[in-house]
């Protein structure tokens, strides 16, 4: 569902390179985790795939059910289903949460010819996602993110991609910040959207989040590139040991 | 109070401006009208005399080149912003309109009668928001505008008022009595428009204004004086023309008055839009609000300048003063001089003013969410105005507003 193929990216305005040569597939109906020490390339690697401006891609490719996500602008990725979960959720003053998330949903509807939502449809919708997160009324009136707590930020990531039902979704770092019982909330989030047709691209540097979000695969980022690729039990050995042996196995 | 001919220390009288000032002044003064009147306009004459017309070297057209102003170009704009309102229209230049609670007749009608009220007001404003900077085109409204309406509340109007502007001159004055209250609804472009607004012991007056589409030059200006209790509730939304000065000189002469100015700039093109405001605050425990959100795109050029001043007697006074600026393109310019300007010891009065590009992060954020390009930057301009269209109290007013900040962007 999702490819990526020897991906070599760096910033526009900046020689070094920092992913370098990164393949990844991840099948329709799988989650892989993606676990690196910090400055990895984790976030620049979910950023490149959604669309960000101020990245170069050097060689290399990524996929989407076959079509290339690279040439598409950010919000032709987004209609076409892929779903990031920031790591810095983005403060939008004067938009309230509402009219953001109608808006995001009507665009994507739109641009996928099916019809737009009316406010009472919408409402309805919305209410629903964000009492399974714990997401308030008052919440969903404040301006998107102003004022949040950070595990309130990374629980409205999740209302949103509840919301926008997406296809496959990258989650950069959900779980930090986020209390025992949001954690679960954010867990069951993503568990519930977990289909045959659907793919997930789940980063996080604990195995916590990982005993809630069974991933089927587990990658290693190390200084742009995946250095391995195992199953869940990876996810405990970097756990218990580290990156150190893992980075000079592969070295 | 200044006395007619004196001159502001900001100006001086050069031969070009002397010359400029007669070469405006060549325009016979209007006539038939009252002995009264046709002495204020001569004491105008003598003023606008001394200070001269306005020049670039001035310090209060630092930013601004007013020789547009004062070519004197005219055209009519269609006004449509608040053709939804229901509510009467009074268009420069026509007869005087009707509204319950509101005693209104023509700019001529009250110059040409021994109308008290109008007499204790025209031009008094003006001269009185001469005495720190001089204010030339609003000398030659008084000595030279023709047209306009002469309002007084005498109590709660039931619906808002519409004023049509006209090609020219237009002139008001505004009286709103004691507990009176009364929305003025401003549309349509004059080329020189001035307003001297007198609010009594707890009056209030709500003054929108919409100035939209293509037009030649044109200074508006605002002259109020607020008695105790009084409230101003003045919101311009200023969008595109060639070049627009709007100038609001409030004076919170009376203990314990409030006056919240707010204005709304959408500049693209070959266009200048100025607001400069200057608040006195004469009295005890006032209260005055300046929020200014300027959006400039490709060619265009903001200017804010805002003044608040506190004389030693307005003790307990509470002013604040925000200008900021969204520029839509690397060839876009905002310039702002905000001053304090504080002789009481007891006072809390702030300012601010910002100006950067749109915020990157927040555009990305919506992309990334499914929303293109040109409608994120929308929702985030909508976003950024509406802190100053929040200062129009009436909800349906302030929708009406948004609608206009809406259709400018849309039309981006
Ligand atoms: N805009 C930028 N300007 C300068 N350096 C950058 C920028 N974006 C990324 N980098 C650098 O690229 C490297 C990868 O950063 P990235 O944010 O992708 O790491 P990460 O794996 O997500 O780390 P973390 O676990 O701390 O979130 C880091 O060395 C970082 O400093
Ligand atoms: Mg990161």
């Amino acid at each position: 569902m999702l490819n990526i193929d020897n991906l070599h990216v760096k910033l526009e305005d900046e020689g070094a390179p920092i992913l370098k040569g990164l393949s990844l597939d991840v099948p329709a109906g799988e989650v892989h985790a993606v676990m690196g020490p910090n400055g990895s390339g984790k976030s620049t690697l979910s950023y490149v795939l959604s669309g960000r401006d101020g990245y170069e891609v050097t060689a290399g490719s990524a996929q989407m059910d076959g079509e290339d996500l690279l040439a598409m602008e950010a919000e032709e990725r987004a209609a076409h289903g892929l779903f990031l979960a920031f790591q810095y959720p983005v403060e939008i003053p004067g938009v309230s949460n509402m009219i953001f998330l109608r808006t995001a949903l009507n665009a994507q509807r739109k641009a996928r010819g099916e019809p737009e939502l009316n406010a009472a449809e919408f409402l309805k919708l919305v209410r629903a996602e964000g009492q399974k997160l714990r997401i308030d009324a008052d919440m969903l009136k404040r301006a998107v993110n102003v004022g949040f707590s950070g595990g309130e930020k990374k629980r409205n990531e999740i209302l949103q991609m509840a919301v926008l039902q997406p296809r496959f979704c990258i989650l950069d770092e959900t779980d930090s910040g986020l209390d025992v019982d949001a954690m679960k909330l954010v867990a069951s989030g993503v568990n519930a959207l977990r289909s045959p047709d659907r793919g997930f691209l789940v980063i996080t540097h604990y195995q916590r989040l990982l005993d809630h979000i069974q991933p089927d695969v587990v990658h290693i980022l190390h200084d742009g590139r995946i250095i391995k690729t195992g199953g869940p039990d990876l996810a405990l050995k970097v756990e218990n040991e580290g990156y150190e042996g893992l980075i000079e196995a592969a070295a | 109070m200044a006395s007619p001919a004196k001159t502001p220390p900001t100006s001086r009288l050069t031969p070009a401006k002397a010359e400029a000032a007669e070469a405006l002044l060549s325009t016979p003064r209007p006539a038939g009208e009252a002995a009264w009147a046709q002495e204020v306009r001569a004491a105008a004459e003598a003023r606008l005399r001394a200070m001269g017309a306005p020049a670039r070297r001035d310090e209060y057209w630092k930013y601004v080149d007013p020789a547009p102003l004062l070519a004197g170009a005219e055209a009519d704009v269609a006004g449509g912003a608040f053709d939804a309102v229901d509510g009467p229209a009074a268009h420069v230049g026509g007869a005087a309109p009707a509204l319950e609670g509101v005693e209104a007749s023509t700019l001529g009608a009250a110059l040409s009668a021994d109308l008290g009220w109008a007499r204790a007001l025209f031009g008094v404003l003006e001269l009185a928001g001469q005495e720190k900077v001089a204010r030339p085109l609003a000398a030659l409204s008084t000595a030279r505008a023709a047209h306009g309406f002469a309002l007084r509340a005498v109590g709660k109007a039931p619906a808002p008022l519409r004023i049509v502007n006209a090609a020219g001159f237009a002139r008001h004055l505004v009286r709103v009595e004691s507990g009176a209250e009364l929305t003025l609804l401003e549309t349509g472009a004059a080329t020189n428009t001035l307003f001297e607004i007198d609010l009594a012991p707890g009056a209030t007056l709500h003054h929108i204004r919409v100035q939209e589409g293509a037009r030649p030059a044109a200074a508006a200006q605002v002259f109020a004086r607020l008695g105790e209790g009084a409230a101003l509730r003045s919101f311009t939304l200023a969008a595109d023309g060639a070049l627009t000065r709007n100038e609001t000189v409030a004076d919170l002469a009376g203990d314990d008055a409030s006056a919240h100015i707010g204005g709304a700039v959408l500049a693209k093109g070959a266009t200048t839009i100025d607001s400069t405001v200057f608040v006195t605050h004469s009295g005890l425990r006032g209260e005055s609000r300046q929020v200014f959100k300027n959006v400039v795109d490709e060619g265009a050029r903001a200017v804010f300048q805002g003044k608040i001043f506190v004389r030693p007697e307005a003790q307990k006074t509470d002013g604040y003063q925000i200008s900021q600026s969204i520029l839509l393109s690397e060839r876009a310019e905002f310039l702002a001089k905000p001053e304090l300007e504080i002789y009481a010891d007891d006072v809390k009065c702030s300012h601010g003013s910002t100006t950067g590009a749109m915020d990157p992060e927040a555009l990305f954020y919506l992309r990334a969410r499914g929303v293109p390009e040109r409608e994120a930057v929308s929702l985030l301009v909508a976003a950024f105005v509406d802190e100053a269209v929040a200062e129009i109290e009436d909800e349906a007013l302030a929708d009406l507003v948004r609608a206009r900040v809406a259709a400018w962007m849309a039309a981006r």
